[in-house]
Parts: C-alpha cells; sequence; structure tokens
C-alpha cells in the first residue's frame, strides 16, 4: 500500500492538532500562573490550586457532580444494555417503532428542548429539584448513549453460542450470565463510561432540572465564566483535563493489550 | 410473550415514556397554554387527560396565541434565522478544517493511526464547557491571540473577537471538530488505495483522482459530519452564550432567557416546538444517510 507522506498530509496534521490542543494546553500552563490576571505572566505558582481546595462551594458542587455521576450512569447502564437487548434481541413487540424512536431521538435533541421538557414533567408532578430530578434527567439520556453502544456489540456477536449455552441445559438468565455478559462487558463498561463522562460535563439539562439545593460544578463553572475568565477555573480545568487524559489514554492502552493478547491466544488456538 | 421478557421490554420502555414523551407532551400543552403571573406562570389549557368534555373545552379553546407572538415579534424569526445561518457556516468550516485532517490520519502509517485516533477523540471526552471556556482567554482584547499579533506586527491595535459572532464560530469549530474528523476518517480509512491508482493509470492528475474517487467515496462520511455538527449547533447555547456578545442572536440563548429572565413558560415552551420542527427534516436526513451507508456495509 502506497501511503505518502507529503508536505500537505504533515502540514494538515500539525495545524489540525494544534488547533484542537493548543487553547487546552495554554489554560493548562496559565493555571500556574501567580498573577491575577490570567493574560500577563508573573512567574510560577500553585496558589490557584491552594485557593480552589479551600472553596466550600466548589468542593459541595464537586461532590454532588459526583454522586449525580456514578447514581446516573449506573441507572443508565442497566436501563441501556437492557434496551439494547430488547432492540436486537426481541424482534417484534406492539410499540417497536415508538421504542427505538425514543431510544435515537434524545441523541439529537437539543439539550435546552431536553432541560426544559423534563423541568416542566418535575413541576407538574410537584417533585422537588435537587439531586434526585438531576439523576432522573442524567440517566434519560444517558441510557440512550449506552444502548446505542451495547446494541453495536450484541448485534455483531453469534448469536449461536446463546443457543448452544440453552441446548446444554443453561436457564436464560444463566445462558445470560455466563454467556452472552462476558462477550459485551467491554461494551457495557464503555457504555458506562460515555454516561459518567456525559453526566459530569453536562451544564444545560442540570441547570433546568436542579434547584437550589444543588449545584453541580458544570453550573458553578459556568456562572464563574460568565463573569470573566478567573485562575481559579482554570486550575480547576487542569485537574480535570488531568484526569480525563490520564482515562483516556489508560483505557486505550488496556484495550490494545486486549487486543494483543486475543491475537497471541488466537494463534496459539491455531498452532495446537 | 413470558413474564420475564415483558419486564425486560417494559422496564426501559415505560422509563422512556414517563421522562421523555410525556415531558414532551407537557411542552406542548404549555405551548398552547396562556401565560398568567402566577407559580406556574401559565393558565393550563387541558387538564384532567381522558375527561371526554375536558377534551371538547380543551379543543374549543385551543390557541395558537404563543405561535402568533412567535411570528409577530421579529426578535424570534431573526433569531432562527441567524441560528440557521451560524450552524451552516461553522459546518462548513468544520468541513474545511476537519476534512484535511481526517485525510491526513488516513494516509499516516497504520501502526501511527491509532495513536492519531486517540489524539482525536481526547478532546470529546474533556469538558465541553472547559473547551469553550479556553477560548475566552485568547480572544479577548487583551488576549493571547492579539499579543501574538501585536508583537508580529500585523495589527496596530488589538482585534475586538470575544463577545461577536466570530468568536462563536471559532467556538462551534472547535469543539465539533471531532464529530466530523471521526465520520469523515472512517469513510476515507475503507478507502482502497488501488483505485487512486487505477484512475492515475488511466490517465487523472492526483488533484483528479482526488476529486473524482476520493471525494464522491467520503460522501456519506462528509454527510454524517455535517449532520453531526449541524444538528447540535443549532440548538447551541453554551457557545453563544460564553463566546458571543449581546448581538449574538441563537434560539438556544432566546429560549434559556425566556425561560429563566422572563420566565415565560408558554412562548419558551412555543419557541422549545419550533425549534423542534425545524430540526425533523436534518434528522430524518441523517437517518436516512446513516441506513443507507449501513445496508452498503451488507
Amino acid at each position: 500500500m502506497n501511503r505518502r507522506y507529503s508536505w500537505f498530509n504533515i502540514t494538515s496534521l500539525t495545524l489540525g492538532f494544534a488547533f484542537l490542543y493548543i487553547p487546552m494546553i495554554i489554560l493548562v500552563i496559565y493555571s500556574f500562573n501567580a498573577s491575577k490576571l490570567v493574560t500577563v505572566w508573573a512567574g510560577f505558582s500553585t496558589r490557584w490550586y491552594g485557593e480552589l481546595f479551600q472553596n466550600e462551594a466548589f468542593l459541595d458542587a464537586a461532590w454532588v457532580t459526583l454522586k449525580v455521576g456514578l447514581a446516573s450512569s449506573t441507572l443508565a447502564t442497566v436501563l441501556g444494555t437492557m434496551a439494547a437487548y430488547v432492540m436486537v434481541r426481541s424482534g417484534r413487540f406492539m410499540g417497536r417503532t415508538l421504542f427505538s424512536g425514543m431510544i435515537y431521538a434524545p441523541l439529537v435533541m437539543p439539550e435546552v428542548i431536553t432541560g426544559l421538557s423534563l423541568l416542566l414533567l418535575f413541576i407538574s408532578i410537584g417533585l422537588d429539584r435537587g439531586v434526585l430530578t438531576i439523576i432522573l434527567a442524567h440517566t434519560t439520556f444517558s441510557m440512550c448513549y449506552v444502548s446505542v453502544v451495547v446494541s453495536s456489540r450484541l448485534a455483531s456477536f453469534d448469536q449461536s453460542l446463546e443457543e448452544a449455552a440453552l441446548d446444554l441445559g443453561c436457564t436464560p438468565f444463566d445462558a445470560f450470565r455466563s454467556v452472552t455478559l462476558p462477550i459485551i462487558t467491554p461494551a457495557v463498561l464503555s457504555g458506562w463510561l460515555l454516561a459518567f463522562t456525559l453526566s459530569l460535563d453536562d451544564l444545560v439539562i442540570a441547570s433546568f432540572t436542579s434547584g437550589p439545593s444543588a449545584t453541580t460544578l458544570p453550573i458553578k463553572i459556568f456562572s464563574a465564566v460568565r463573569l470573566g475568565v478567573s485562575p481559579e477555573i482554570n486550575a480547576l480545568s487542569t485537574i480535570l483535563i488531568s484526569i480525563v487524559t490520564f482515562g483516556v489514554i489508560s483505557a486505550s492502552l488496556i484495550s490494545k493489550r486486549a487486543i494483543a493478547r486475543q491475537r497471541r491466544e488466537e494463534q496459539e488456538a491455531l498452532q495446537v | 410473550m413470558d413474564l420475564r421478557k415483558l419486564f425486560l421490554i417494559l422496564v426501559p420502555y415505560s422509563w422512556l415514556l414517563a421522562l421523555f414523551l410525556i415531558p414532551f407532551a407537557i411542552v406542548l400543552k404549555i405551548a398552547l397554554s396562556d401565560y398568567a403571573i402566577a407559580i406556574p406562570p401559565y393558565v393550563p389549557t387541558l387538564d384532567g387527560i381522558g375527561n371526554w368534555s375536558d377534551f371538547k373545552t380543551f379543543l374549543s379553546e385551543l390557541d395558537f396565541e404563543n405561535f402568533i407572538f412567535l411570528t409577530e415579534d421579529e426578535l424570534y424569526w431573526r433569531a432562527y434565522l441567524s441560528s440557521a445561518k451560524i450552524a451552516f457556516l461553522s459546518t462548513l468550516m468544520t468541513l474545511l478544517v476537519g476534512f484535511p485532517l481526517a485525510y491526513a490520519m488516513a494516509r499516516a502509517a497504520s501502526e501511527w493511526r491509532p495513536t492519531l485516533m486517540m489524539l482525536a477523540i481526547l478532546p470529546f471526552w474533556t469538558s465541553f464547557l472547559i473547551r469553550v471556556y479556553a477560548w475566552k482567554s485568547i480572544l479577548s482584547q487583551e488576549g493571547y491571540l492579539n499579543q501574538v499579533l501585536l508583537w508580529v506586527g500585523v495589527i496596530d491595535s488589538p482585534l475586538m473577537i470575544l463577545n461577536t459572532n466570530t468568536a462563536v464560530y471559532i467556538g462551534i469549530v472547535y469543539t465539533y471538530l471531532p464529530f466530523m474528523v471521526l465520520p469523515v476518517y472512517a469513510a476515507l480509512e475503507k478507502l482502497d488505495d488501488t483505485l487512486l491508482e487505477a484512475a492515475e493509470d488511466l490517465g487523472c492528475s492526483r488533484f483528479q483522482a482526488f476529486w473524482l474517487v476520493t471525494v464522491p467515496l467520503s460522501k456519506p462520511g462528509i454527510i454524517a459530519g455535517c449532520f453531526l455538527v449541524f444538528i447540535p449547533a443549532l440548538g447551541e447555547f453554551v457557545i453563544p452564550s460564553v463566546l458571543g456578545g449581546s448581538d449574538t442572536l441563537m434560539i438556544g440563548k432566546v429560549l434559556w432567557e425566556e425561560f429563566f429572565s422572563n420566565r415565560d413558560w408558554p412562548v419558551a415552551s412555543a419557541v422549545a416546538v419550533i425549534l423542534l420542527l425545524l430540526l425533523i427534516l436534518p434528522i430524518v436526513l441523517f437517518q436516512r444517510n446513516e441506513q443507507k451507508q449501513r445496508e452498503a456495509e451488507k
């Protein structure tokens, strides 16, 4: 195969990734700036990190965000996996079209509409807005992402494996647990991770569905950002960027190793 | 149908009905209600669903007052139009930036491609809000961009970029770039190089081969990428409110302000209903493109 290293390709890669990464790199560098003025460099300092960890409001918001993220992504993973199973395995049933429509619609729905509609629902049933309502809202849109991820894995694996387990005397639940689940686990895990990230990241839906008792980190960041640039937000952003970078790089290393192991095992099996 | 299967269907189904479909019915209902100074701030047009006489009064009193209001007030028309314009132009710009990047990624040596993929995906996992915020200190009057341009001597006085539509375009292109790069890359990666060689053997120049072979074969990826940028950009709220100025009109921002500042729920709901109607066409086209691609792969 002829892969040319032309100047054009090298320039596009350099410019493209520079565009993607320079803003974030600048943000990280200036979080260590000693000056309160974000655009003027005044020497290295970790002062803003110290102030960040003394800021009760940010710590509270971080705790709320973490609780909402863990609860909603776990719920969304369970519901999304069930929905994926229904979509791929249940064949025809009444209201299937509506069901698949409801799975795909939230993926393309503008956040302002999802947020508004859920808020109006919570008000009309008289549910106080707080942590619970944000969890319900986040679960609803992220279960759709989970179900898309899991159903593509479910659709691509050999169903005869499941049938074999059933023929060998497994109950349907046993067959699911010992055959299907191990195969779809990577997809379920990445679905969970996606749901968790979406929840941590969401500003619009959380703003609509939260009450005064619960403020998430994005809501806190947004109200600070609207006022202008602040070094504390830079410090907070740097922490979040490092967590994500660490997570993505380790996930890709793990999956690389898993693929390599699988290949090796397949080769060994062929040699035997 | 056995009980277990019924349970499996019923749980996610009823969740989505309760928290996705019913909320929409409520939005529609409130969009048809009248504004009132009360809590909640609207006069219900339909209560007691299932009651036939109530339903008849509802039908007779049904009014599209809020929708008529939207057509009469110039603000909303301009907001829809300017959202469509901003979303359309920024989609084109994202394609112009994203295509060369995806092309170069697909042409890179195969041992490099997973790393490049990871580099393209990483920003997608990073907080959207933070990525938008990062531009604030770059584009402001005393920001880094102006500092560099002044230092190089391209300009004499700082440019006003932050709080204008230009900043909104930059923000959209920046944050949605991964959505364009990934589908285009997926289409280009599958491209068979021998087709290009054949085209060149048959007398095409390299540019002709690119235009006649590469571009048509990557069309599904380009279309998917464009919709993935256009659809969310149309209802965008965060970017215009962080980077845009007071004259930046986008419908997501109007809806937000109508709801949180003016507390006019019926009008906010009517704005949402029309936004949704506007999105139906692109969403249907997008789904059709995806379906065609799936069938082509079979």
